[in-house]
């Protein structure tokens, strides 16, 4: 017997219209996914028209959060993987290779200020 | 260079007291600078008088004006100082006699000076042994700088060959100072081993090995009999009492060192029998109470003279004390602990180190091939009495400090090299010497650690590592920063936060026990009702969510929470490796582990995960873990992946959980023709029974089949090893940065009873470790350690073993296969894409390179990546 594999494309369709989440790149506001494919605390890596690529997070208050999804202080693109967590109601993703923390509004790495993520306008239209 | 004060005339006793001092070596200057501590110097004259021509240096650390120390940086001497408080100092002026009846001393130059206290710290001279030739040219001691200047002119202009009298502390430095200036160097040594003061017989052979490697000729067992000389002279060779004969155009003698004593003695004041100023606890000379004797020309209250500098510097506060009319201070005797300061040979002896007190034990660990040599002398309560270090004379700082007491461990492992089967123990952080790294990947010392909190006031780690860069590397240093640090709060009374993260004020145990008592099964419901004020309603953090995750999993069947890691809100709370159910690497890229059971695995599922890693081109390798690797996976293909895998029977290897890893296993009774019991059986069954367990840390374990232990179970978190009788149990074990061997357990238990044992145990591990504690650190932490967790799960001393039973038993019926699940439920492999807006292009960051005929991450394109990144980020 074989197990069957599900991929991405067989998501179950929608019964209600969704809200869809919007990023902007550039002069255009981008569709990246509907909104329920974010769970709130995991993020998503979208990928830009210029090929750059954003993680995007949903918090738990309801806000979307987007910043480079590339981790500056090892190249891979990876921050989409890492926890969101809050510190005195500031949300922040920590990179999951090396463990440093992010502001998700501001960019600005919480362990090294010298650092600082590009961050997107986003929002669920 | 200082001029010599003038000293003027003789002051006969009037009004203002004068103190003078005979000597300005290291006690010498030691014993103004408590004068002045005290207040001394301004309500009396001090007059010194100070027979060198230049005023007290470092006389320790002499030897390094060979490796470019000039004499001025040796100065210990303060001018300023001297001036400051208006002390008399005649350089170049030994005193000559002195006149106890008139209380005055005569100096050569004919000065008279009357006092009414005389100090003599006068030290030393170094014994030269009454043989002939002994004052010939080329014909040495090593005490002063003067003798260093002649050494060094006579080796320049007209040595090739010198030869040290006397093997001893002195003799090694200066043998070590002639190589240093090019000559060849012999080292005579009367006794039969070197440093016999210092070593006993299997330190020397150790020493031995090493100065023979350095290059330096050893006579031991030989006394010198004669220095030969020329025509003009000057040395030409040296006859030894064996016989032998050297050539040498130098000569050091560095046998011993005597009180200088004379001027005591000519003044009729009381000396030892083999020479030493006689003096009392307050340093006063016996019979005189208005002369003291301090330094190495004194026989102190307990018999002894000192050669060394600190017992002398305490004798100089306690003289300072007694003329400040405060009797209190006392010297009673010190300690002679020693440390070669030698370069390339290690060397140090503290305490009682040849065993001289009554009942007391060695531990000892010689191995003269690697020139090492350790020595502790225990007595029979265990404290630490002391000890020689040969070889390896890191631990010096720590088991000095410990000495007098008994160290947290047993005294084998302390002698053991690290690492060796049965022992090695390090020792905890707050034995540490302030000097210790603690963070190898920064240098980092425990006092720059220490200090972060007590001057910069750090009080968390997160701060200390900011502060400090420790722990920011390889990480492996954490856990010690974090006791560190918290001993250090805890000693400037700042009041420890003991909470999990910033997010809940309880430990990891607490919470534990929050979720198991009232069934949590979220981790929101737990922050909301449970966390800190500040914290409730927010996103909680980092640190607390994977830990919630991982306690939330293992008590899933005891709660009736979702059982799937990734379900729910469970999914987001995962850390980096959990979230996908693999190994994260440096590129983004995933390694993917299947369980290997026991390390047994049937051709047939080779060949599967040979086939699987060429079609999707993975690196693969087989791991420390008796399994195999296949790294190079990006997300997307993680499914496919594991739906060959699962295809062929394969199950998640939990590679990325902090879960059961692997029990190793050796091939056993089976095939071996030692094993007593059939190991592989019993680590399939473990590996079996424990898989999938979510627990503190990871849980390793292993199954030897006999004493010979080839799968290194004794360094695994459970342990066993068949007996002809059955298994013994230890546990504790690790591997790791900081390698501590399993204790053992229990003993030839039946098959039941192991597997039982073990379930107890590893759910009181659970219940009970911190965060990312492993069993090894858990046991050494836990209140009562060892014992208490056998009373605990053999002896069920606190009548828990039922419960701990039953949740074991619980997780062993509820477990399902992570892989087996995700990939029969759409919703969670949704996830497994690249980008959420284009599920199968691939990340072009993850990109390989080809080496050894397999691939390798293409590191260069992050590098490039990261450059772009930051030209981004200013923008
Ligand atoms: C793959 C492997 C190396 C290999 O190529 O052989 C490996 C790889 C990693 N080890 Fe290991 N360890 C591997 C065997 C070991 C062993 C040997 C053993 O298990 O017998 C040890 C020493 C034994 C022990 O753990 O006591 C070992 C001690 C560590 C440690 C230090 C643990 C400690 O208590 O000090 C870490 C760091 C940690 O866990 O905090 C670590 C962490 C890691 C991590 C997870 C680091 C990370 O977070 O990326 C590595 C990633 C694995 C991956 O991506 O697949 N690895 N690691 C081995 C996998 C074994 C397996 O089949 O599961
Ligand atoms: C090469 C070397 C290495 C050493 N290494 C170590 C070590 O690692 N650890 C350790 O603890 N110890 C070591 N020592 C020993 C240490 O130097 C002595 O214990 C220390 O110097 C003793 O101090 P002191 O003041 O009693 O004697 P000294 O430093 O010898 O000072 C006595 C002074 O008194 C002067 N003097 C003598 N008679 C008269 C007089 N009649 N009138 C005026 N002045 C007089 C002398 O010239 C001398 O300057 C070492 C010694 C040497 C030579
Ligand atoms: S531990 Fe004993 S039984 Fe196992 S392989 Fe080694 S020698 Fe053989
Ligand atoms: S040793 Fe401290 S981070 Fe590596």
């Amino acid at each position: 017997m074989s197990t069957a594999v599900v991929t991405a494309a067989a998501t179950p369709a929608a019964t209600l219209p969704r809200a869809a989440v919007r990023l902007r790149a550039g002069e255009d506001w981008l569709t990246v996914c509907d909104l329920d494919r974010l769970v709130p605390g995991r993020g998503v890596a979208a990928l830009l028209p210029d090929g750059r690529q954003a993680a995007v997070f949903l918090d738990r208050a309801g806000r979307l959060h987007a910043v480079d999804n590339r981790d500056p202080f090892t190249g891979a693109a990876v921050l989409s993987r890492g926890l969101l967590g809050s510190r005195a109601g500031q949300p922040f993703v920590a990179s999951p290779l090396l463990k440093q923390r992010f502001d998700l509004v501001t960019g600005v790495c919480l362990d090294d200020e010298t650092v600082r993520l590009t961050t997107y306008e986003v929002r669920a239209a | 260079m200082p001029t010599p004060t003038t000293g003027s005339a003789a002051l006969s006793h009037g009004t203002v007291p004068t103190i003078v001092l005979v000597g300005h070596g290291m006690v010498g200057q030691r014993f103004l600078e408590a004068l002045a501590e005290r207040g001394l110097t301004a309500t009396h004259r001090v007059v010194v008088l100070c027979e060198e021509p230049r005023p007290a240096y470092d006389r320790v650390h002499l030897t390094s004006y060979f490796s470019g120390t000039t004499p001025d940086e040796l100065s210990m001497t303060d001018l300023e100082f001297i001036e400051k408080h208006g002390i008399e100092l005649h350089l170049g002026d030994p005193a000559g006699s002195v006149d106890r009846e008139a209380r005055t001393v005569t100096a050569r130059s004919g000065l008279t000076v009357a006092y009414d206290t005389l100090v003599l710290a006068t030290g030393s001279y170094p014994f030269v042994p009454p043989v002939p030739g002994k004052d010939a040219d080329g014909c040495f001691v090593y005490r002063t700088i003067e003798d260093l200047l002649a050494i060094e002119e006579w080796a320049k202009a007209r040595a090739t060959t010198g030869a040290v009298v006397g093997g001893g502390l002195l003799g090694l430095e200066a043998a070590g100072a002639l190589k240093g200036l090019g000559l060849d160097a012999h080292i005579v040594e009367f006794a039969p081993r070197l440093m016999p003061v210092q070593v006993d017989d299997g330190g020397g052979a150790a020493l031995l090995r090493t100065i023979e490697q350095m290059g330096l000729t050893v006579h031991t067992g030989a006394g010198t009999q004669e220095v030969l000389t020329g025509d003009d002279g000057a040395v030409t060779g040296m006859k030894l009492s064996n016989g032998a004969e050297l050539a040498v155009d130098l000569v050091i003698f560095s046998a011993g060192v005597r009180p200088r004593d004379q001027l005591a003695r000519d003044c009729g004041l009381q000396v030892g029998e083999r020479g030493g100023i006689a003096v009392d606890e307050q340093c006063r000379t016996v019979g005189d109470e208005r002369v003291f004797a301090i330094g190495e020309c004194a026989l102190a209250a307990d018999g002894r003279v000192y050669g060394l500098v600190a017992p002398g510097y305490e004798m100089a506060q306690t003289a300072a004390a007694a003329i400040a009319s405060d009797e209190a201070a006392a010297f009673t005797g010190a300690d002679l602990s020693t440390k070669l300061k030698l370069l390339g040979v290690d060397v140090a002896s503290f305490g009682d180190a040849h065993g001289a007190a009554e009942g007391c034990l060695d531990v000892v660990y010689s191995d003269s091939r690697a020139g090492l040599y350790k020595k502790l002398v225990v007595g029979r309560d265990g404290t630490l009495l002391g000890g020689i270090l040969v070889g390896d004379a890191e631990a010096y700082g720590t088991l000095r400090a410990l000495t007098g007491s008994v160290p947290p461990v047993s005294p084998e492992s302390l002698v053991l090299p690290a690492g060796a089967a049965g022992g090695g123990a390090q020792l905890g952080p707050s034995a540490l010497p302030d000097e210790a790294i603690i963070c190898s990947c920064h240098n980092v010392t425990k006092g720059a650690i220490r200090g972060a909190v007590t001057d910069h006031r750090c009080v968390t780690v997160p701060e200390v590592k900011k502060c400090t860069k420790a722990g920011t590397g390889c990480g492996s240093c954490v856990k010690v920063l974090g006791q560190l640090v918290e001993a250090e709060l805890e000693a400037s009374g700042i009041e420890v936060d003991k909470g999990l993260c910033g997010c809940f004020a309880q430990t990891r145990e607490e919470l534990y026990e929050i979720v198991l008592a009232l069934r949590v099964t979220s981790y929101r419901e737990l922050l909301d009702r449970h966390g800190r004020e500040e914290a409730r309603g927010g996103d909680g953090c980092e640190i607390c969510k994977p830990s919630v995750a991982n306690m939330l999993a293992t008590l899933a069947p005891a709660i009736g929470a979702d059982a799937h890691v990734l379900d729910g809100e469970q999914a987001a709370l995962q850390d980096t490796n959990d979230h996908f159910l693999a190994n994260l690497q440096k590129n983004g890229s995933y390694s993917v582990v299947p369980r290997i059971p026991g390390g047994e695995i049937a051709p047939e599922k080779l060949i599967v995960i040979g086939e699987i890693a060429r079609d999707f081109g993975l690196y693969t390798k087989i791991t420390g873990g008796q399994r195999i690797d296949m790294f190079g996976a990006r997300v997307e293909q993680l499914p496919r992946i594991w739906a060959r895998l699962v295809d062929a029977g394969f199950e998640s290897g939990h590679a990325y959980g902090k879960s059961l890893r692997t029990v190793k296993s050796c091939v056993g009774q089976t095939w071996c023709r030692y094993g007593v019991q059939d190991s592989v059986r019993m680590a399939i069954d473990l590996e079996l029974r424990y898989r999938g367990l979510r627990s503190p840390h990871k849980l390793k374990s292993a199954v030897s089949g006999c004493a010979r232990e080839c799968a290194e179970a004794q360094s695994k978190d459970f342990g066993v090893i068949a007996t002809a009788n059955g298994w013994n149990l230890c546990v504790g074990g690790n591997g790791g940065a900081t390698p501590r061997h399993a204790d053992l357990l229990a003993q030839d238990l039946s098959d039941a009873e192991l597997v039982r044992l073990i379930d107890r145990f590893l759910m009181f591990y659970i219940r009970t470790a911190d965060r990312l504690e492993r069993t090894s650190v858990w046991l050494d932490r836990i209140p009562g350690g060892l014992d208490h967790v056998r009373d605990v799960v053999v002896h069920d001393s606190l009548g828990i073993c039922d419960e701990l039973e039953r949740l074991m038993a619980a997780h062993v019926a509820h477990y399902r296969d992570e892989w087996a699940a995700v990939l029969a439920d759409p919703e969670k492999l949704e996830r497994f894409v690249s980008f959420v807006n284009a599920p199968e292009t691939p990340d072009p960051m993850v990109a390989f390179v080809p080496e050894r005929g397999q691939i390798k991450p293409d590191l260069p394109l992050l590098q490039i990546g990261t450059r772009q990144m930051e030209g981004t980020a200013t923008r």
